[in-house]
């Protein structure tokens, strides 16, 4: 699976500009699923499997998306200035480089600030090497993401979007080893999940799910000092949502994950996200509302350009994703 | 049936004197959010004569559609706001003085001094402030919080005036050379070309001109516009800040205008709400380009429009912003270019024109 988290987190594919990252998809999925259709707002939909009588209409997302930022003014020496597309943190820009659609690559700069000032993203500056306006070979409204190659440190990845790249390498790894299924599986990989759930909102009423779950990142708690408020740690398996601040997972669907974890003696661990949501909540609330939960891959540095996992909870949550969607779903 | 299956471009709307008549009533009549009534009543008058189906839905939008001839015609749907921000008042105190709330967005060191006009009548009242003779000059450093504000309507207006009754800035409008003046501008200006594109709607398309209401307070109107227009691509029309003045001392350029006064077209790539879909981005600049209108970006970033719900609904709608460059957006008076106005209108017909249903076909690129 690593070679395909290295294709997959290497593509650039900021919110709104999935059309490189998906057709990487496209062609990683293969002939696995039985039919594949891109909705309106671009994400990829992958079905496979027939509603059998014990069956239901599943829906997994997993954002194909990544953070990035988009460019708002070019001065007359041909530097420019940038606004964020979702969260991006001024802490993680500075010497950072980027990467535009157009294959244009660039560095991030700094205006000198007042020492105690907190920095801004309109403190910093991406330089192209351009040295005018007029030879500068982006303009206003082009979009970058970050550029940083794939490392891989051998039990634990680190890259560049691996928020939500090394979910979709899960649901494309489940999507092929998914062999028998009762039910009827969308596998969404969702557009526009940093900026609002955008995707995942119409992916999912185009879909009208009896059931669905993301497969996202999610924060773990086991830096040094400050680290954050999270009982999750990476290689401790892949981490059933009960809450986050976006919404809170059907206990009916937290119960099954788990009683189907221990029964397949699958690692797992539970997580309760104080700050943060996932497609989860823009499928729980489609058109009537839908059961709906989230497995999740605990990350160290989420945003940053440098976002580690561990290749055991990646291989752990195929494994748990493949047994939940092998049998019929029972609710309790 | 006699259909022409071409493409039948229509007239080019122009601005001339009825549409400044039109743009004036607009912008004088009260329509803060939740209470549109006066704005949909002037769109009612003015869109029944030429649209083929006209509807008000539950929220109070207006949902006029013009069909065109012809096969495959893609369904555009436009979107301008009928409502605007302004007050609502809250709380009768003694010698008709009114407690009142904002509605939308209104920074409160724009209100001590201002005229008002309240309730459907337009009773005229304004928001006093204490004089400078009587203020310490510690007290001229602060801003003074709307709840210690009131609206003073004098003994003349009895027992007219009730909680929940709506209020606007009293600003009249002004063509004053080149610029229009007035309140409201967002998006009267919108409201006015939708009603032009409905009269000189193109034969290539259907066109669904929603006038939405409650866009100030949360894009509400639009939700459900969009949803029961169900179309294949959307454009909302409305008005942005332009914010080109000179730049700060400590600055050697202002890299933050948002949009520039005189430069045309201010289409959007981003905001807070939306990102548009590249191939609508591309159908307006190509539009642009071939009939020789000026553009400009609106610089991404925050803010947001009609689009940012309408591209959400149902399975997903391709949508776009095109915004008419006003300076003081949100404060008692707006100042746009009569030809900004124009050239936005111009684009939205040339763009229009241009539908055709290979626009769609392919998947999003961007």
């Amino acid at each position: 699976m690593k070679s395909l988290i290295k294709q997959l987190v290497e593509t650039p594919g900021p919110s709104g500009f999935e059309y490189e990252i998906r057709d990487v998809i496209r062609e990683a999925i293969g002939e696995a699923a039985d039919e594949i259709r891109v909705d309106a707002l671009g994400s990829l939909i992958a079905k496979k499997g027939k509603k059998t009588e014990q069956g239901l209409r599943v829906m997994i997302s997993a954002h194909i998306d990544e953070i990035g930022l988009m460019v708002t003014h070019i001065d007359d020496n041909g530097f420019l200035r940038f606004t964020n597309i979702g969260g991006v943190s001024p802490m993680t820009c500075y010497g950072g480089r980027v990467l535009f659609m157009n294959g244009t690559r660039g560095v991030i700069g700094m205006d000198s600030i007042e020492k105690g000032k907190t920095l801004k993203l309109t403190d910093l500056f991406i330089d192209v090497g351009a040295t005018s306006k007029d030879n500068c070979p982006v303009k206003v409204g082009d979009v970058c993401g970050f550029d940083r190659p794939f490392l891989d440190l051998g039990k634990r990845m680190v890259a560049k979007s691996m928020d939500d790249r090394v979910a979709a390498a899960v649901a494309i790894e489940v999507l092929k080893r998914l062999e028998s299924t009762p039910h009827e599986v969308h596998f969404v990989f969702s557009t526009q999940e940093e900026v609002g759930l955008s995707g995942a909102t119409t992916a999912a009423y185009g879909v009208d799910p009896d059931l669905g779950f993301a497969i996202d990142v999610t924060r773990s708690g086991d830096t040094p000092r400050f680290s954050p408020k999270m009982a999750t740690a990476l290689g401790d398996g892949p981490a059933i949502k009960v809450r986050d601040s976006s919404f809170i997972a059907d206990p009916r669907l937290v119960d099954w994950m788990i009683k189907t974890a221990e029964e397949a003696d699958i690692p797992y661990q539970l997580e309760v996200l104080e700050a943060g949501g996932t497609d989860g909540r823009a499928i729980q609330l489609t058109r009537g509302g839908v059961p709906a939960g989230c497995v999740s891959i605990a990350c160290r540095y989420i945003h940053s350009p440098s976002e580690m996992v561990d290749s055991d909870d990646v291989e752990n949550a195929v494994k748990l994703l493949v047994k939940l969607l092998s049998e019929p779903i029972v609710l309790k | 049936m006699t259909e022409n299956p071409k493409i039948t471009a229509s007239k080019v709307p122009e601005i001339g004197k009825s549409q400044f008549e039109l743009l004036e009533k607009l912008c004088n009549a009260t329509a803060v959010s939740g209470d549109e009534h006066e704005v949909r009543q002037i769109v009612l008058e003015e869109v029944k004569p030429v649209a083929d189906e006209v509807e008000v839905d539950a929220l109070g939008n207006v949902l006029a559609t013009r069909f065109g001839h012809g096969e495959n015609r893609v369904r555009v749907m436009l979107a301008a706001h009928m409502d605007e921000i302004g007050f609502m008042i809250v709380k009768k105190h003694d010698d008709n003085l009114f407690q009142f709330e904002r509605i939308g967005g209104i920074d409160e060191r724009q209100l001590p001094g201002k005229a008002v006009l309240v309730g459907r009548e337009h009773l005229s009242g304004v928001i006093g402030a204490k004089p400078i003779h009587m203020t310490t000059p510690d007290e001229r450093k602060k801003k003074i919080a709307v709840d210690s504000l009131r609206i003073d309507m004098g003994p003349e207006i009895g027992d007219k005036v009730k909680p929940g009754d709506r209020a606007t800035f009293a600003t009249r409008f002004k063509v004053v050379g080149p610029s229009i003046r007035a309140k409201a501008l967002d998006d009267r200006l919108g409201v006015a070309m939708l009603i032009e594109l409905l009269k000189h709607a193109p034969g290539n398309i259907d066109l669904l001109a929603a006038f939405t209401v409650q866009e100030e307070v949360g894009l509400r109107g639009a939700r459900v516009a969009a949803y029961r227009f169900n179309p294949d691509m959307a454009i909302a029309v409305d008005s942005t800040p332009a914010y080109d003045l000179p730049h700060w001392d400590d600055e050697d350029q202002n890299v933050q205008y948002n949009t520039r006064l005189d430069e045309g077209p201010a289409i959007y790539v981003m905001d807070r709400a939306t990102i548009a879909d590249r191939r609508l981005v591309t159908l307006l600049t190509d539009s642009a380009q071939e009939e020789d209108i000026p553009f400009q970006f609106r610089q991404p970033g925050g803010g947001g429009t009609d689009a940012g719900v309408i591209h959400k609904t149902r399975a997903g709608i391709p949508s776009i912003s095109v915004s008419v460059p006003s300076r003081y957006a949100h404060t008692a008076i707006g100042l746009a270019r009569i030809d900004d106005w124009a050239n936005t209108l111009r684009l939205l017909h040339a763009a229009l024109i241009r539908v055709t249903p290979d626009l769609l076909a392919g998947e999003r690129r961007g």
